[in-house]
């Protein structure tokens, strides 16, 4: 494999890092944040399940992304990544919960516009359309499980140390789903532009098994969203854990799994088949927020409780940043690909 | 790795369980002898018996004084329920304490010897009864603290209720004291030791307030 190659991998790669410092904290800042779940063990678990949902069930939005742009050269590809790390590190420096996922669609519109290619709209307002759901269909989802966690630990009458111990196990498993389907949800963003331009060769492993280079891509990437995980996401579990409202463990608990459950609609492959074939209209396999999916929740369950413990202040300036994301994403996009093709001589597009 | 460490939490969870039941029954069964204590001494002033009594109240005192220690360093050690870890060992060691309160009064009993004329032994022993109520209905809180947060508001209204009892029944004691023709310094004694029996009541009170407090917050 060419240098060049691993260079522009590496834009992959620092968006891949910047998802794990950032999305992959949502997963299980709430955990961590009210202390149920060691940092340690919430990194080594994120890090396995983001990896496998990355190889087993990231094909979807891959699909998706590259509706949306068919990034067709490396060095552009290059530039879109890096467009959405550097938009996403920016706005983590301004301490606002956003996603590598709006990151990426405002990045990938940023190279249609320079290149001239045509993005496509209808799947450009299905990606948005989905932004606006998403944390409408975690906060719903949030709001129905609260009340019937609570009723059931009500009736149950259980020992205070017991429903930690509960507790802290739905955690984990919540945690663990929550990692497997943001990895399945997010690895587009991170190596989707990849995929058509991928460097590597399938391998077979003793005539059973194909690793496919897109898989390769992925575990790459995985790999990235686990450093990212272990370097960076534990100030970001904290914040996100105790800033927008004061959650007890069991409302944390919640706030995961809800957001899980949003990512696991929003990739699965399995589900949208399944709709499809009874007639019903199927979910669009396009990837989501976690951070929009977490603030869902988390805001749905402050409503449950009244909404005045919501912190309504930072939820506006979170909303605020979700929307200026991808335009900024866009706009570096645009500076990265113009010093590429005319200082570098690189060729953006063909 | 997880499922070890989570078959020991479930372990911890349990043990702790076990020990923090075992701390109210001591503190309901400290009742109990008290509530023996008090009727024990007055008929047979001091005998073999009230010893006996009060060496059974020390031994309850120091296993519970054990179990405080152990669930705190259990509690810390495995990080349990972090959201109320400071609550609950703060409630256990107030209760501790009551029971501190009700061994004092032993001691006091054993080495003052106060001089009850007769016709104070029935409100003496009413008061006792009452004092001890209160706390019966104290550890039924703390057992819904724990298992049934739902029940915590009507079991703290029963200990208000007793304490207020306690109250109305302390101070008609102590002023039939006063008004007796016993001499100041006896009166003074006797009052010394009502008023003390009545503050167990006022420290149970506190620590079921305290609780509907830590209820609120432990609220899902």
């Amino acid at each position: 494999m060419e240098i060049t190659i691993l260079i522009f991998l590496f834009g992959g790669l620092f968006l891949g890092w910047s998802l794990g410092a950032n999305d992959a904290a949502n997963v299980f800042g709430t955990a961590v944040g009210t202390r149920m779940v060691s940092f340690t063990s919430a990194a080594i678990i994120c890090s396995v399940f983001v990896i496998l949902g990355a190889i087993i069930s990231g094909a979807g939005t891959t699909e998706t992304l590259g509706k949306l742009g068919a990034i067709n050269a490396l060095p552009g590809a290059f530039a879109a990544c890096v467009a959405a790390g550097i938009s996403v590190y920016l706005m983590t420096k301004v301490g606002l919960p956003v996603s590598t996922t709006q990151a990426i669609v405002g990045a990938i519109v940023g190279w249609n516009l320079y290149t001239g290619s045509s993005t496509n709209l209808q799947v450009l307002i299905t990606i948005l359309g989905t932004w606006i759901l998403c944390p409408i269909i975690a906060g719903v989802i949030a709001m129905g499980l609260f009340t019937f966690t609570k009723r059931v630990i009500l009736n149950r009458k259980l020992h205070i140390l017991r429903l930690d111990a509960y507790t802290r196990t739905a955690l984990l498993l919540a945690g663990a789903f929550g990692a497997y389907s943001l990895g399945a949800n997010n690895i587009a963003n991170v190596m989707g532009v990849f995929v058509p331009i991928s460097p590597f060769t399938d391998v077979t492993i003793g005539n059973l098994f194909v690793f496919s280079s897109k898989e390769q891509l992925f575990l790459l990437g995985g790999l990235a969203i686990a450093v990212g995980v272990f370097t960076y996401s534990k100030r970001v579990m904290f914040t996100v854990g105790n800033d927008l409202l004061k959650m007890t463990p069991v409302a944390a608990f919640i706030v995961v799994i809800s957001h899980s459950i949003v990512l696991f609609l929003f990739a699965s492959q399995g589900i949208s088949a399944f709709l499809q074939s009874i007639n019903l209209p199927s979910i669009p396999l396009v990837p989501v927020s976690s951070s929009q999916a977490v603030v869902g929740g988390v805001i749905g369950i402050g409503l449950l409780k009244g909404g005045k413990e919501v912190q309504w202040s930072i939820a506006g300036r979170i909303s605020l940043g979700w929307m200026t994301l991808p335009i900024i994403a866009a706009l570096i996009s645009l500076i990265v690909l113009f010093i590429l093709e005319n200082i570098f001589n690189l060729t953006v597009s063909f | 790795m997880f499922g070890l460490k989570s078959a020991s939490l479930f372990g911890d969870t349990k043990k702790l369980e076990r020990e923090i039941d075992e701390f109210v029954d001591i503190v309901s069964e400290v009742g109990l002898v008290f509530k023996s204590i008090v009727p024990t001494y007055l008929n047979h002033s001091a005998n073999g018996k009230f010893e006996e009594m009060v060496e059974k109240v020390k031994e309850m005192e120091s296993k519970a004084d054990k179990i405080t220690k152990d669930v705190e360093h259990t509690l810390y050690e495995e990080t349990l329920i972090p959201d109320a870890r400071s609550d609950v060992l703060r409630l256990l060691e107030h209760i501790d304490e009551l029971i501190g309160m009700y061994q004092g009064n032993c001691y006091h009993f054993s080495i003052q010897k106060p001089n009850f004329p007769k016709e104070f032994h029935e409100d003496l022993i009413e008061l006792t009864e009452t004092v001890v109520n209160c706390v019966e209905s104290l550890c039924l809180t703390v057992r819904s603290f724990f298992r049934d947060i739902k029940s915590v508001r009507d079991n703290a209204h029963k200990v208000t209720f007793y304490e207020k009892e306690s109250d109305i029944k302390f101070s008609a004691l102590a002023r039939r004291i006063f008004d007796s023709e016993l001499p100041l310094d006896q009166k003074m004694h006797l009052r010394y030791f009502v008023e003390k029996i009545d503050r167990i009541c006022d420290q149970a009170e506190d620590i079921a307030d305290e609780v509907q407090i830590y209820a609120i917050k432990r609220s899902v």
